[in-house]
């Protein structure tokens, strides 16, 4: 399942990706949970009792906000959430 | 030399004249001599309203349409301002002009009633960088515009009631419309209305301080937008950026005008 | 929705139903779905996995009355008792203020199941419009979820902006629909997205002469707009279903539809309450693996 963490307002589309069947098995231990400075991802046990990152209800709203620190007005290269996930289940839409 | 820049805004359309004087043999710029021209809906057009306010503003002023050498226009209609001889976009007059009027200061924090925005600028005023969150009600003014509209304040009332407030209540809502049923849970459970308008102030001043962090502080700062007259907020802004003092240009509606004036100087000169 | 407020434009219909060729008293499993939205609450009881009724409301003050009051509603109509009722699931925003549920799941899954039902198992792409939120889901054969995105930040493409709407035009908002396409010609969308600047568009295009019905068509229009541009995030897969109360208000259905270059698949039943009645079936599919584990055992 993908799930897709985030909103679109008038301002844009802002939605962080979550691929539970790579999360599950995680290979990483788990590494998202601290990578992310803000703290935004836990693990929680979703409706067809996968342990899978999720992005934490209080930043759903926010993402455009909360992960400005990340993501520098002159670009980025690397974004620690995403780095740290190596089998590649967290993505940014923007 | 005589330039002028228009500020074309959605609801208003702002004139100011630059002129640049010779003092001692060293050119120094004068302004102040502008004019503010509301739009009504019979100005559906534009056009003509800029045409209007311009005609306006140079009988103000006593000045000649043939003096003025050059014309820049920006805001959201500056497109449509047929005579003007080039445009800019509101980032960079708002820039120009905020430097020019605070030297001191490179990080322009620009808060109007439909965007926010965080910018850096070089000494000369121009954009290094800048992070907005456009079309969203929810980083700007229109956010504690609505929700004083909620509380029954006007917005004075809405930025004074905040100072009187030291309590910290998390907004949830991210949207203006769905804060504004927040707002009136907090009005039903017996809120103090200050404590409801600091919340609010301090929700758009985390927003906007998020987009000002995107670009970095540096320097000192200055807010310009309507969000300027309220004090609440720039006590908000402050406590969010984690800045002493946030420099407040005078006639700060017009600042975008004199930005585009700057600009059209800065052509002529050129 | 101040206490001066003369006429409730927004408000829309109650409605409890029950399905009288059925006798709840031959059943073997009886399960209940309770789904506590911001806006509207539903509750919807099956027997042996079938619809056998339901109770769509506003959602009153707090969570557990809402809860109970949906049931009670059902519950009053077909004389069963909640003892009557073996498993109870609740789901949507108040899903785990649910009294007498044994267990929340959330609005995503139970949407797809519900609308696997409603819709048929050929259904792979659910938009649903809540009040407060919309959500685009993609689902399998058996209405497990493959994909989903929820936006509930911004109440544009919600019930809540066509609240606005209704409210601003002062038309109830079941006519906002049929109106939308009685102009002369189909206006462009309402350019902003927000619904506070839509707002503002709208009354400007009034002052620019604009009928109240033309208006509304442009607002319909931004809103199908809106959320077509939200399905397109996770693409949409035939068949199409739209749930909430937003599926019944053409004006907007029709546009989604036009935009998509697809037809959604036709229900009789309440679009609302694809979300209880996913939750009730979930209960079904547990009772009767442990039933088959007791047997087993």
């Amino acid at each position: 399942m993908i799930a897709n963490y985030g909103y679109k307002d008038g301002s844009g589309e802002y939605y962080i990706s979550i691929d539970t069947d790579k999360c599950t098995s995680c290979t990483a231990g788990r590494a998202c949970l601290t990578a992310c400075p803000k703290g935004m991802f836990e693990i929680i046990t979703d409706d067809y009792d996968d342990e899978v990152a999720a992005v934490k209800q209080a930043f759903r709203r926010s993402l455009a906000f909360d992960c400005t620190d990340c993501k520098p007005a002159g670009g980025y290269t690397s974004l620690p959430c995403s780095a740290a996930c190596t089998p590649g289940a967290i993505k940014h839409s923007w | 030399m005589i330039t002028a820049g228009i500020d074309m805004g959605s609801r208003t359309v702002k004139v100011v004249f630059l002129e640049e004087l010779k003092v001692d043999g060293a050119p120094q710029l004068r302004w102040g001599v502008k004019g503010k021209h509301i739009m009504f809906p019979e100005d559906l057009d534009p056009d003509q309203a800029a045409d209007k306010a311009f005609e306006d503003a140079l009988k103000g002023a006593g000045i000649a349409r043939d003096q003025i050498t050059r014309v820049v226009s920006t805001g959201s209609g500056r497109k449509q301002v047929k005579f003007a001889n080039a445009d800019v976009t509101e980032v960079g007059a708002g820039a120009r002009g905020a430097v020019f009027m605070c030297p001191t200061a490179k990080t322009v924090v620009d808060v109007g009633a439909e965007e926010g925005r965080g910018v850096k600028a070089n000494a000369e005023g121009k954009v290094v960088d800048f992070a907005g969150n456009e079309k969203c009600a929810a980083g700007a003014g229109a956010f504690a515009e609505s929700m004083s509209r909620a509380l029954q304040l006007s917005l004075k009332e809405f930025g004074e009631a905040s100072l009187r407030s030291d309590k910290t209540i998390p907004m949830n809502a991210q949207c203006t419309v769905f804060a504004e049923s927040e707002v009136v849970s907090l009005i039903h459970s017996a809120t103090p209305k200050e404590d409801i308008a600091k919340a609010v102030l301090d929700a758009v001043a985390s927003r906007v301080c998020a987009m000002v962090r995107r670009v970095g502080i540096e320097d000192e700062v200055v807010l310009i937008g309507g969000m300027v007259h309220n004090p609440g907020f720039v006590q908000s802004l402050k406590v969010a950026l984690g800045v002493d003092k946030v420099h407040l240009p005078d006639m700060p509606e017009y600042i975008s005008a004199l930005g585009a004036a700057l600009i059209a100087a800065d052509g002529e000169a050129a | 929705m101040t206490a001066g407020e003369k006429k409730e434009y927004w408000r829309w219909q109650e409605t409890c139903w029950i399905d009288e060729s059925k006798n709840w008293r031959d059943a073997k499993i009886i399960t209940a779905g309770i789904d506590v939205g911001s806006v509207s609450s539903q509750a919807v009881i099956c027997v042996d996995g079938e619809l056998y009724g339901y109770n769509s409301m506003r959602t009153g003050n707090n969570s557990p009355d809402s809860a109970r009051n949906a049931i009670n509603g059902v519950l009053e109509k077909s004389g069963m008792k909640l003892e009557d009722v073996t498993y109870v699931i609740g789901t949507g925003y108040g899903r785990v203020n649910v009294p007498f549920a044994h267990k929340a799941i959330t609005e995503i899954a139970c949407h797809a199941r519900g609308a696997n039902y409603m819709g048929g198992n050929t259904v792979r792409t659910i938009l649903d419009m809540g009040g407060q939120d919309c959500k685009a889901i993609h689902c399998d054969e058996k209405g497990k979820v493959t994909n989903f995105l929820m936006n509930d930040k911004c109440a544009a493409g919600t019930g809540r902006g066509m609240e606005v709407i209704a409210d601003l035009m002062q038309i109830p908002i079941a006519e906002l629909g049929p109106r939308s396409f009685d102009v002369d010609e189909e206006p462009e969308a309402v350019s902003s997205t927000c619904v506070v600047f839509a707002k503002s568009e709208a009354l400007g295009l009034l002052k620019a002469g604009y009928s109240k019905n033309k208006v509304i068509a442009a607002y319909c229009q931004a809103m199908a707009e809106r959320v077509v541009s939200l399905i397109e995030r996770i693409g949409v897969e035939n068949d199409f279903f739209i749930t909430g109360g937003i599926a019944k208000n053409p004006g907007v259905v029709k546009r989604i539809e036009k935009l998509l270059g697809t037809k959604a698949v036709e229900t009789k039943l309440d679009s609302q309450i694809a979300g209880a009645l996913g939750a009730a079936l979930f209960g079904y599919t547990l009772m009767q693996k442990q039933g088959a584990s007791a047997k087993a055992a």
